[in-house]
């Protein structure tokens, strides 16, 4: 009889074994739920109505305008930012970085409230401009995970391509454009990974500033809430395609690994 | 590239967008306003009702409980993958790598529906068990557990180890005294971020919860649709004490890097995990 030895490898075992039972299986589900209707039989109902039904269909679209949007905001708010930290003759950068990041580390729920009732000082009734809202409330959620990737981009960057680029008489605007810009490329794609998506679907942002309109998320939360397991599964399978199709998109440019709070120490 | 002055008004603007809405809350949670922009009296009753009310104080701890639970599982299950799958052959180490990635990039929304169907719907359990709650904060920590301990490994010099095993320790005694203590840095940040997942967490959260558990997030949102004003106020004082203390938690970290920083000298500068 073999005595039984130790190897580093059998540690892998429970982790993988976790992996299945709740990663991939519940994704399996979702599957079958998604091409099956109440009384268990295979459809492809679910499908067929969720893109001939308009009212989910101006949701997909409404979601990929608030993404686009807020994506937007965030990558003009957060790149000037992060190309002045990155650049500042500043002796401990890292601490001017953490000041930016911080609130990150706060429920984002308080952080809404805390917006919410500024803007409502503002504006008076939040209801009057329930997009603008949404944008400004996604921004402020979701800024410091696109100042992060792109600063961390910069600083890596060798600082003698801008100064050769300048001995070889380019002004520093076409510096700018033609090695920092592109250099920085990978850090942009990836902050725009980290906000874009959840932008579509984190509808409790929405839902805190008294915007009613419909994004993906909440039509996942609609379906929970009414017991429509089968709906439900088939808007997550939507959205999972789409986030699927977005990594392949990305991935290609640079991984998003030490992105989400990868700040710590 | 630009001037000074307007990089100055940039970060000026960047830094009132980012910490104006908390440090406007922070000085009303002070007063005995119920809203903002009326100036009223001085008072700590917000802190007073934080501090006392049982419900609130409940959710508190629970949520707490439910982060440190959750990121001890995960830091274990994540640890032990990631040492595994790092010295696995190719087809195990590619399966736990790609399947690691799903709940990274997914959206918490599927996470938290998915298992819900799973566990709840399929399996039967019983969400007051906490079952579903804690298997769904774990599945969303451990991947980043993973995440961080993997870089660390890759630095390990497999020589030690291999000294170790003819030095006469065995696999065992040779992991949890050369591995485990070279990883440990990666262990611990897998950690402290598990335990902010965990604390920010709403989707996961509202979709595997018991009906009478609330974590910070789901209370807070419930409470802004009802219209209590004194539990509203009360959740001004706690933003106000949770941003302190990640304030607290920075100044410390940030302290003990640059002690630790100096004594091993500049180029480790960039290694510190930013």
């Amino acid at each position: 009889m073999r005595r039984y030895s130790f190897s580093r490898k059998q540690l892998a075992i429970p982790y993988a074994v976790y992996l299945l039972c709740f990663v991939v299986a519940p994704l399996f589900v979702l599957m079958f739920y998604a091409f099956t209707n109440a009384a268990g039989q295979f459809t492809f109902k679910n499908l067929t109505m969720f893109f001939t039904d308009p009212n989910t269909l101006g949701t997909l679209f409404y979601s990929l305008g608030i993404a686009f949007v807020t994506t937007l905001c965030c990558l003009l708010l957060a790149y000037p930012t992060a190309y002045i930290l990155a650049h500042s003759q500043l002796k401990n950068k890292s601490v001017m970085l953490m000041v930016f990041i911080m609130p990150m580390w706060i429920n984002f729920s308080l952080r809404i409230t805390a917006l919410k009732e500024i803007l409502s000082l503002l504006e008076g009734n939040l209801a009057y401009h329930p997009f603008l809202n949404a944008i400004i409330g996604m921004t402020y959620d979701f800024l410091p995970f696109m100042i992060l990737p792109i600063y961390n981009t910069i600083v890596k960057l060798d600082p003698s391509l801008a100064e050769a680029s300048r001995d070889l008489g380019a002004n520093e605007f076409q510096s700018f454009l033609k090695i920092t810009l592109p250099l920085s490329l990978p850090g942009i794609i990836s902050g725009v990974a980290m906000v874009f998506l959840p932008a579509m679907t984190n509808y409790v942002v929405l839902d805190m500033l008294y915007n009613s309109t419909y994004i993906m998320g909440s039509l996942i939360g609609s379906y929970f809430a009414a017991y429509n397991w089968h709906g439900g599964s088939m808007i997550a399978l939507i959205l999972l395609a789409i986030i699927c199709i977005f990594t392949i998109f990305t991935n290609g440019f640079g991984s998003q690994d030490e992105n989400r709070g990868g700040v710590l120490l | 590239m630009m001037k000074k002055t307007i990089k100055t008004i940039i970060i000026a603007l960047v830094l009132t967008f980012i910490y104006a809405p908390i440090l406007i809350l922070a000085v009303y949670s002070l007063t005995n306003a119920t809203q903002i922009g009326a100036i009223r009296a001085f008072s700590f009753h917000n802190y007073v009702t934080l501090f006392t009310t049982e419900e609130l104080i409940h959710m508190i701890l629970g949520t707490i409980l439910l982060a440190l639970v959750s990121a001890l599982l995960s830091t274990i299950l994540g640890t032990l993958g990631a040492v595994g799958a790092f010295y696995s052959g190719r087809r195990t180490s590619t399966f736990i790598n790609t399947t690691n990635q799903i709940p990274v990039v997914n959206a918490d929304v599927v996470t938290g529906f998915s298992i819900c169907i799973l566990l709840v719907i399929v399996l039967g359990i019983n969400k007051e068990t906490y079952l579903p709650l804690v298997i769904g904060h774990v599945t969303l920590c451990a991947p980043f557990v993973y995440l961080s301990v993997i870089p660390k490994l890759k630095q390990l010099d497999p020589r030690i180890y291999e000294a170790a095993l003819d030095l006469g320790a065995t696999p065992f005694v040779a992991l949890t005294k050369i591995v485990i203590p070279q990883i440990s840095q990666g262990i611990v940040s897998g950690f402290a971020l598990a335990i902010t997942l965990s604390l920010d967490d709403y989707f996961i959260a509202t979709y595997t919860k018991p009906s009478t558990f609330d974590t910070i997030s789901t209370y807070v949102v419930n409470a802004t649709k009802g219209a209590q004003t004194k539990i509203k106020t009360a959740l001004w004082a706690l933003s106000t004490v949770i941003f302190l203390i990640v304030v607290l938690i920075v100044i410390i970290s940030n302290y003990r890097t640059s002690y630790k920083n100096r004594s091993k000298g500049e180029e480790r500068y960039y290694e510190k995990g930013i």
